[in-house]
């Protein structure tokens, strides 16, 4: 039977479709869903250089995260030095390798210096990865979800649902984010898994608001109302056609999300409500080194620099998403 | 003819807006027997998806079924009764909203959208869709459910549905898509489909192809139709019996042999006369004149008095209801007062002027307005 080409001019004919099944093996067949997103963001410079930065910050979060909870700084001790006891031999403040201070010139077993306590720096930085990775991960991920559930159920019901839920994140959207962080954690208990929680729960409204205004949007297709009629449950139209639907800029947001949640966290430990010590973390590396940043610079520099890094990977790759995902950039 | 499917019985859903109460639907009444295509035929406007989105109720706020009994295979589906209070609330024999959605919707009672580009879920594979609508609907596993699946597109006479079972709605074109929202709809063997205007986004060829796919399709499954459209060559094509509906009312209800070759109220007539044809120049065509009024605030009398060629003054005082004007044993009934039955003295009253008896000009202001009303289908 055959079909006149429809209106849509993207619309593939019809009776090509095997042909090009056939000649493009690499195709990509859907605008939307994983495998297209990767695909667009292979075409993207930035975001490529974003995908290698977070792909290795994140090796080296595995790496440390395995050693940590299944070996027991094994590995660590093994092949560099064990990154949160005290090591016999003081080499405190030493430089980095080929550079001198007044504590000593820098040796090459500890190639990025030692800090105040002697603990080698490098094998500190590796570790404090897996703090910054699992801390920028979680937290977007309470965000996300939770934002996401709240977002879309206000959006998709209106009226005073709508109401109550928006007020309530306003609520959290007034309250200084840091204040938020730091009450919630003088409440709870200071550790980690508080301040995760605290700054995913401050995620919560960006991701909430996002979501909704698609939602809105949404709501009002005919794919929607063909569910509805149907029979499909509510629940069923909100997880499976509401939120796939609006899930773009959402992605996008949650790749910045990480890199925000990392910094924030730091500050956090910085001010002393993140990790608590020995537990290896850049922000609290970053504390430690306030009282010898003239004697030893290289001390603070390398954490300040892990940070960065890791922080501008993630503020790429979301460019770089946000660019690919736009549909009135590329096509 | 045995026990009708579906009844409905003075239907009223009216939406209250800011402006004032919208009569959409203002007291239709229908039945749709086993295995019959139902033509639901009026403009824009007129309230024909409303009446259907009543049917499986499934009108939004602000619009609510205010009156009336819709009655399918004897299970209520709206219902009132007199409270305690003499205020009128659903009657127990109503199917609560639970009921409706688990065995109404989708499995005795399914529904083809207007647009089929907007009708599919654009994120995932459209045998992916099919499927998971006949799992939920008739309880199948993920495996025999993607077969069934596959067999209802090629049913619909969709190529290679292997392999387009995987594809994205839009690598499918209007009519194919369209072609699977008609399997969606008779993979679980309802009893009654809905057809809101199905073919009006497709091109005539295409059109001609699905009609013929649900003619053939409605033969082997026995389905009944209820076909919503503005076409009267569509009616004349697929349908058995028509109900015509002007501003929330049904005013001419017939066989379609009659209201073709026995066209009773002068709204059908009007609709008859403003089809397009080859052998005659747009100067002889001859569309109803004015546009439709706010349903809001609709005319008194005859509802249609403000547009009808043959208003008289009569027509602004008596608001007629349908009666049976047969001349054979199949009922036709229409409402206008211009037949004797209703002996209400139009032919002693003095003709009304208006845009359509020609006692008016129709100027630029009417020109605006028609243009404003093109723009608020649905």
């Amino acid at each position: 039977m055959s079909t006149p080409h429809g209106g849509d001019p993207d619309t593939e004919p019809t009776q090509d479709s095997t042909t090009t099944a056939a000649s493009g093996a690499g195709e990509v067949k859907s605008r939307v869903g994983l495998r297209y997103t990767l695909s667009q963001v292979k075409r993207d410079t930035t975001a490529l250089i974003g995908i290698y930065i977070v792909g290795f910050i994140t090796l080296v979060a595995l790496f440390a995260a395995i050693d940590y909870y299944i070996f027991d700084y094994a590995i660590a001790e093994a092949i560099m030095y064990d990154p949160e006891r005290d090591p016999d031999e003081v080499n405190r403040l030493l430089p980095p390798v080929g550079m001198e201070n007044q504590f000593g010139s820098g040796v090459l077993e500890h190639p990025l210096g030692t800090d105040h306590r002697g603990r080698d720096i490098f094998t500190r930085l590796v570790y404090g990865t897996r703090v910054a990775m699992t801390v920028g991960f979680m937290a977007t991920a309470i965000g996300l979800v939770g934002g996401t559930l709240v977002g879309a159920v206000s959006g998709f019901y209106g009226g005073w649902i709508d109401d109550v839920l928006q007020r309530f994140t306003e609520t959290i959207y007034a309250i200084p984010f840091l204040v938020l962080v730091i009450a919630f954690m003088t409440a709870f208990g200071r550790n980690l898994t508080f301040a995760m929680i605290g700054v995913g729960i401050t995620a919560i409204p960006v991701f909430n608001r996002l979501i909704r205004s698609r939602v809105v949007s949404i709501r009002e297709e005919d794919y929607i109302e063909a569910a509805r009629a149907a029979g499909v449950k509510d629940r069923h139209i909100i997880l499976r056609h509401i939120i796939p639907n609006s899930f773009a800029p959402v992605l996008v947001q949650a790749t910045l999300q990480v890199g925000v949640s990392i910094l924030i966290v730091a500050g956090l430990s910085f001010l002393g409500f993140g990790a608590q010590p020995p537990t290896p973390s850049w922000g609290q590396m970053l504390s430690q080194s306030r009282g010898y940043m003239l004697p030893a610079p290289t001390f603070s520099i390398w954490p300040g620099l892990a940070i960065l890094f890791t922080v501008i990977g993630f503020n790429i790759l979301g460019d770089g998403l946000q660019d690919a995902l736009d549909p009135r950039i590329n096509n | 003819m045995t026990t009708p499917l579906l009844t409905v019985d003075n239907l009223k859903t009216q939406f209250f807006t800011e402006d004032g109460t919208v009569r959409a639907v203002d007291g239709i009444s229908f039945d749709v027997y086993p295995g019959e295509i139902v033509g639901l035929v009026g403009e824009s406007g007129a309230g024909k998806s409303v009446a259907t989105s009543s049917i499986l109720r499934l009108v939004d706020s602000p619009g609510e079924i205010v009156d009336g009994t819709i009655t399918f295979k004897e299970k209520t589906l709206f219902g009132l009764e007199a409270g305690p209070d003499g205020e009128p609330r659903p009657s127990e024999e109503m199917l609560t909203e639970e009921e409706m959605r688990k065995e109404v919707r989708g499995r005795e009672i399914a529904i083809i959208f207007q647009d089929p580009m907007e009708s599919l879920n654009p994120v995932f594979t459209v045998g992916g869709q099919l499927r998971e609508f006949i799992e939920l609907n008739r309880d199948l596993p993920t495996e025999e459910a993607k077969q069934e699946a596959i067999d209802m597109l090629r049913e619909v006479g969709i190529p290679d549905p292997e392999n387009r079972y995987d594809e994205y709605p839009h690598q499918f074109s209007g009519g194919m898509r369209q072609r699977v929202l008609i399997a969606m709809a008779i993979a679980c063997r309802p009893d009654l489909i809905i057809a809101d205007e199905p073919t009006t986004a497709l091109d005539v060829t295409v059109e001609g192809q699905i009609l013929e796919l649900v003619a053939e399709l409605q033969e082997k499954y026995d389905t009944a139709f209820i076909w919503v459209t503005h076409d009267m060559s569509v009616v004349a094509e697929i349908c058995d019996r028509v109900n015509v509906m002007y501003l929330g009312e049904i005013i001419e209800q017939a066989h379609v042999d009659d209201l073709f070759y026995n066209t009773k109220h002068p709204y059908t007539q009007a609709l008859l006369n403003s089809i397009p044809r080859p052998d005659e120049t747009i100067e002889e065509l001859d569309p109803i004149k004015g546009v439709m009024p706010e349903a809001i605030n609709p005319p008194s009398g005859c509802r249609f008095h403000s547009r009808c060629p043959e208003a008289r003054e009569v027509c602004q005082r008596v608001h007629p209801e349908p009666r049976d004007l047969s001349a054979n044993d199949r009922p036709h009934n229409a409402a206008c007062v211009k037949y004797d039955v209703f002996d209400v003295g139009y032919d002693a009253s003095p003709p009304l002027e208006t845009d359509a008896t020609g006692g008016f000009s129709a100027g630029l202001t009417q020109t605006e307005s028609e243009a404003e009303a093109d723009g608020g289908d649905r």
